[in-house]
């Protein structure tokens, strides 16, 4: 490893290339710098111009998508985007990727995942009162979609992943004490080499009371504070910036090592530092450490700082400068303090049991000086790592389609009954109860809604207002078309926060692709940013922050693209009560009218049959993906979104879930089944559907199709009309299915009968798939 | 009545324990730091749940070990209200204040959700206010909550009634299928001899209004406020109450 042999070695173009630099790259180092880089310095350079840190390779694009709206307090740049809820209060959240740790070392991936996104939300003074988590896994038995030639040893490695990964996310956020809302398990092959662990995080503070990370006030002191520094992490960054080869197994001790008790600590620590108005500025050290959270605060800022080495709290002897300032450790921060007021904070970090250390101070020069044993081991002009890093217009292709338009011959040859039960069994429709039950959902106590609705909800206490929340991305839309498939993630999660009542106001984004130097990747890349600027700008949802990670490839095999997203809207309370409440996706009684409120577009048999290629019944039953993903307009989708929230607010609704993975049939299964049942034997009571639809063609399209811009409601009978009046104006069809009813799942087509179930037969298939296919022995056919 | 809850490094429900006594019940609500060596003058107090010092070696071991723990021995002792909830109870149990252990689930993984409780007795500081068999829908959450006693005790907690709360079915049946973490006996939560000392797994603070899912938390806070307060004579054998 690098940095085992840093002491006494030259630069040759090999250690150039270890570093993950191009001779390009140096000899801009080399002329940045005014000569030659030594050894820590290239190892600062190299971290900070990784694709991880820099975004090299898509800065150019994702300057075009749309950070500004009448929400927004802070967009991107910061360590999480700041949006105005109202009241004085102000909420922080952003997602991000832990997708190579995760990987390499599950567990560890996972924790140190959301440890991270934590920080960055408690580092902006907002205190985290919410986490989800989107996943993708590779499958884990060779009956799910795409697996049939899956060899066995990498089911098994699937099945150590998704526990471990599921187990770390449970650990940290369960014990740091925030309440995990749910989000997003999804399987299919492309991610058997390459998890992906997207973790988000959201905070509140009063607006008075943000913080930001600049290192402002020449002579304030530099203070370090939380964990000690050690060998970990080291070149984490780096190595989130390449593919993966069978070598990767060595990079194990690359993976960092969380610890959430000491994050709980750090957290109420610094909010409690924070109240002491001692505090100028502060930032966590994330990937690259100690070097991005001070090149960064003083690139913000404009000025510089100088940092002793000496004095960061060690946890190994005889580390080396460079290994100090590539350590990745978790759970530190750096701040800033106004000069003679260190004591204020320091006596809080000392309650707190933390070591609290002024290691530097804030300069004019804008230069990172960093000194060890007395000497000067690097010193950069701190925008040379921030601003000045490398930009590239990475050549893009549009890929040859491999992929048929249409449906493979015999593609309807199975009965609508059969294709039901056997989706309601695959992982990626079953019920996700085994792994959110892992997750602390409650504490806080400010769950409104928990995971298993469309969207999370949690009340802000003392307010009238909640905050709802909803992570979406679909990988094999993308795959057809990355366009399309980022238009319908943001559409799709806007519509599940407008579900709840809230008005979606802003997002944040992941965006998980492959090697961004194949052109193919980086046209998928390219697209997607497209389809997210068009989606935002039409939803009003601007993007505040987010992040990129590519070389999502494990010999030679990359992922599909994966951009995942993050709504999150503003519930308030109606005139006449304390709280919010937000709508439930669950039936409420049975005799209520069940309704789809629907803006899809209209479609050409011919294009319906196209669009159903990239549906879960076309992966797991047909076992292919064809055609195009599912068709959205988007001034049709933001009316629909506003025909629901209207109705909610006007008190006519009594549940409302949106058509989405599994279509219509799987919306009516989820708002009978959707919210976590008691398994201890109780009769749930559940409440079920007996529905006609209409529909042309095969049943399986009406049942299956996944088009967008719909919407399962239910009411009372006397509100119906109520509900015809509000949606006729915005050009919401308005279509009575039916009627709820109890413990069966009935639905006919043109009257003709195509489901009959008792709804506890299909509960007990449902809810075990998940648990039973993660017991099984991972054997191939 | 003034409620004091107990803060370790690591309590994370300590915030819910104190809204819901202030907020919602409209008590004087004290949070009492892990270090102090004086329980600030609170007349009942509440041991939170959360991960105190990590729950690392193992849960509650070392938070035993805590300044404050020596106050609220002879303050328990002495007949005044203890309640523990979650960690809470892991902590009650480790320093001797109730029998018994908890394990780690027999699931082996964290688990979060609603379940159901029948009171056993209403003669405790946390049952007073329930009725006799009533069933109880409140949540846990905990990846060690599987009680266990050795056979003697577990003859003289049912002998005493001090089985306070067991799991049950929706219908307040004790069942396999209704025991969520493999506790012996569906034991949920348990009490002292003095009856003042209540331990149990699930969470009543977290269930207190109905947007959060449940109120049938609320019978069991509200005992609390039916406990005998003792003379202020006895409450004074805890050193520095600031009274």
């Amino acid at each position: 490893m690098i940095f085992e042999k840093t002491r006494d070695m030259n630069i040759t173009p090999e250690v150039i290339r270890d570093h993950g630099l191009t001779p390009d790259e140096f000899q801009k180092i080399r002329k940045l710098l005014g000569r030659d880089p030594s050894l820590t310095e290239l190892g600062i350079f190299s971290v900070m111009w990784s694709e991880h840190c820099s975004y090299k390779s898509s800065r150019v694009l994702l300057k075009n998508l749309p950070t500004e709206g009448p929400y927004v307090l802070q967009g991107p740049g910061e360590n999480a985007g700041i949006i105005d809820v109202g009241e004085g209060w102000a909420c922080a959240f952003k997602i991000e990727s832990h997708n190579h740790p995760s990987y390499v070392e599950p567990f560890q991936g996972a924790t140190t995942g959301v440890g991270g996104i934590l920080r960055d939300v408690f580092t902006m003074g907002a205190r985290p009162i919410a986490i989800m988590d989107s996943l993708r896994f590779g499958p884990l038995s060779p009956f799910e979609a795409g697996a049939r030639n899956t060899p066995p040893e990498t089911l098994a490695r699937n099945h150590s992943i998704v526990s471990g990964v599921v187990a770390g996310v449970a650990h940290y956020g369960n014990c740091f004490g925030v309440p995990n809302l749910g989000g997003e398990t999804v399987f299919d092959p492309c991610y058997s080499g390459n998890p992906l662990v997207n973790a988000f995080a959201l905070g509140v503070a009063r607006q008075d009371q943000l913080f930001f990370g600049r290192a402002s006030g020449i002579g304030n002191p530099v203070i370090y504070v939380g964990a000690k520094t050690g060998r970990d992490g080291i070149h984490g960054a780096t190595m989130a910036s390449e593919e993966f080869s069978e070598a990767s197994e060595a990079k194990r001790p690359n993976v960092q090592v969380g610890d959430p008790f000491l994050e709980k600590l750090l957290l109420e620590a610094c909010l409690e530092a924070m109240q002491t108005g001692a505090i100028v500025g502060i930032q966590d050290m994330g990937a690259a450490g100690l070097t991005s959270s001070s090149c960064e605060m003083g690139g913000r800022a404009g000025t510089g700082i100088e940092m002793d080495l000496d004095r960061v709290p060690q946890r190994e002897s005889g580390m080396t400068a460079y290994e100090m300032m590539l350590s990745e450790s978790q759970e530190r921060m750096l701040l800033v303090a106004e000069k003679g007021r260190e004591d204020e904070v320091f006596a809080v970090f000392r309650k707190w049991g933390l070591d609290a250390v002024t290691v530097g101070v804030v300069t004019s020069d804008g230069l990172l000086r960093i000194k060890h044993h007395g000497e000067v081991v690097a010193e950069i002009p701190n925008t040379a790592l921030t601003d000045e890093a490398p930009r590239y217009h990475r050549p893009q292709r549009e890929p040859a389609r491999t992929l048929a338009m249409n449906p493979p011959p015999g593609w309807d040859s199975i009965s609508p009954e059969k294709a039901f039960l056997r989706m309601a069994a695959s992982p990626n429709l079953a019920s996700k109860h085994w792994v959110y039950e892992q997750y602390d959902t409650m504490v806080r106590s400010n769950t409104l809604e928990g995971p298993g609705a469309d969207a999370g909800v949690v009340r802000i206490k003392g307010t009238k207002r909640a905050l709802a929340m909803a992570l979406d991305g679909n990988g094999r839309y993308c795959r057809l078309s990355p366009k399309e498939g980022a238009r319908l993630a943001i559409a799709e999660a806007a519509r599940n926060v407008a579900c709840t009542g809230a008005l979606p106001v802003a997002a944040t984004n992941c965006l998980n692709f492959g090697n961004p130097e194949k052109p193919e990747v980086m046209w998928q890349l390219a697209q997607a940013i497209d389809g997210l600027r068009e989606a935002c700008a039409a939803l009003e949802t601007p993007i505040t922050g987010g992040n990129v990670s590519l070389y999502n490839e494990t010999l030679g095999q990359g992922i599909d693209p994966t951009p995942i997203v993050g709504v999150v809207g503003i519930l308030t309370a109606a005139e006449d009560e304390e709280e919010p409440r937000p709508m439930s996706a669950n039936f409420r009684s049975v005799g209520h009218r069940v309704v789809l409120l629907s803006a899809a577009s209209e479609l050409s048999p011919e294009e319906a049959l196209q669009r159903l290629g990239a549906t879960e019944f076309a992966a797991t039953i047909v076992g292919e993906t064809w055609g195009l993903p599912p068709a959205l307009d988007l001034e049709r989708e933001r009316s629909l979104q506003t025909c629901v929230r209207n109705a909610i607010a006007a008190g006519v609704l009594e549940s409302a879930h949106d058509v989405s993975d599994g279509g219509l049939a799987f919306c009516l299964l989820e708002s009978a089944l959707g919210r976590p049942v008691e398994r201890d034997g109780s009769s749930a009571g559940s409440i079920g559907a007996r529905v006609n639809l209409r529909g042309d063609g095969s049943p399986l399209l009406t049942l299956f199709d996944e088009s967008a811009s719909r919407v399962v409601v239910s009411c009372t009978p006397e509100k119906l009309s109520q509900l015809q009046a509000l949606a006729r104006p915005l050009g919401v069809q308005v279509m009575d299915l039916g009627e709820t009813c109890s413990d069966r799942l009935e639905v006919s087509i043109n009257q003709k009968p195509v489901l009959a179930l008792a709804l506890t037969e299909v509960q007990q298939v449902w809810q075990n798939a998940l648990q039973e296919a993660l017991q099984a022995e991972a054997v191939a056919v | 009545m003034k409620i004091g809850v107990v803060v370790f490094p690591g309590s994370n429900c300590d915030h819910d324990a104190l809204y819901a006594a202030e907020k919602v019940l409209g008590q004087e609500a004290v949070a009492i730091w892990h270090d102090s060596t004086d329980l600030r003058g609170a007349e009942a107090i509440i041991l939170p749940g959360g991960f105190s010092y990590g729950d690392y070696l193992r849960t509650g071991a070392i938070a035993r070990f805590s300044p404050v723990m020596t106050a609220l021995q002879r303050f328990a002792r002495d007949g005044n209200p203890v309640l523990g909830i979650c960690n809470g109870f892991q902590i009650l149990c480790e320093s001797g204040l109730l029998p018994g252990a908890l394990l780690r689930n027999a699931g082996l993984r964290f688990a979060c959700r609603q379940v159901h409780l029948r009171v056993e007795t209403t003669d405790t500081i946390a049952t007073n206010a329930c009725q006799p068999g009533q069933v109880l829908r409140i949540p846990i959450a905990h990846g060690e909550g599987n009680y266990f006693a050795d056979a003697g005790t577990l003859e003289r907690l049912r002998r005493e009634q001090r089985v306070v709360f067991r799991y049950c079915d929706e219908a307040g049946e004790i069942t396999p299928a209704s025991n969520p973490n493999g506790s012996v006996d569906n034991i949920a939560g348990i009490c002292n001899e003095g009856r003042n000392v209540v331990g149990l797994m699930p969470h009543p603070e977290r269930a207190v209004e109905a947007g959060l899912g449940s109120a049938d938390g609320l019978p069991v806070l509200r005992s609390l406020l039916n406990a005998p307060v003792l003379s202020a004579a006895t409450r004074l054998h805890t050193p520095a109450q600031g009274v």
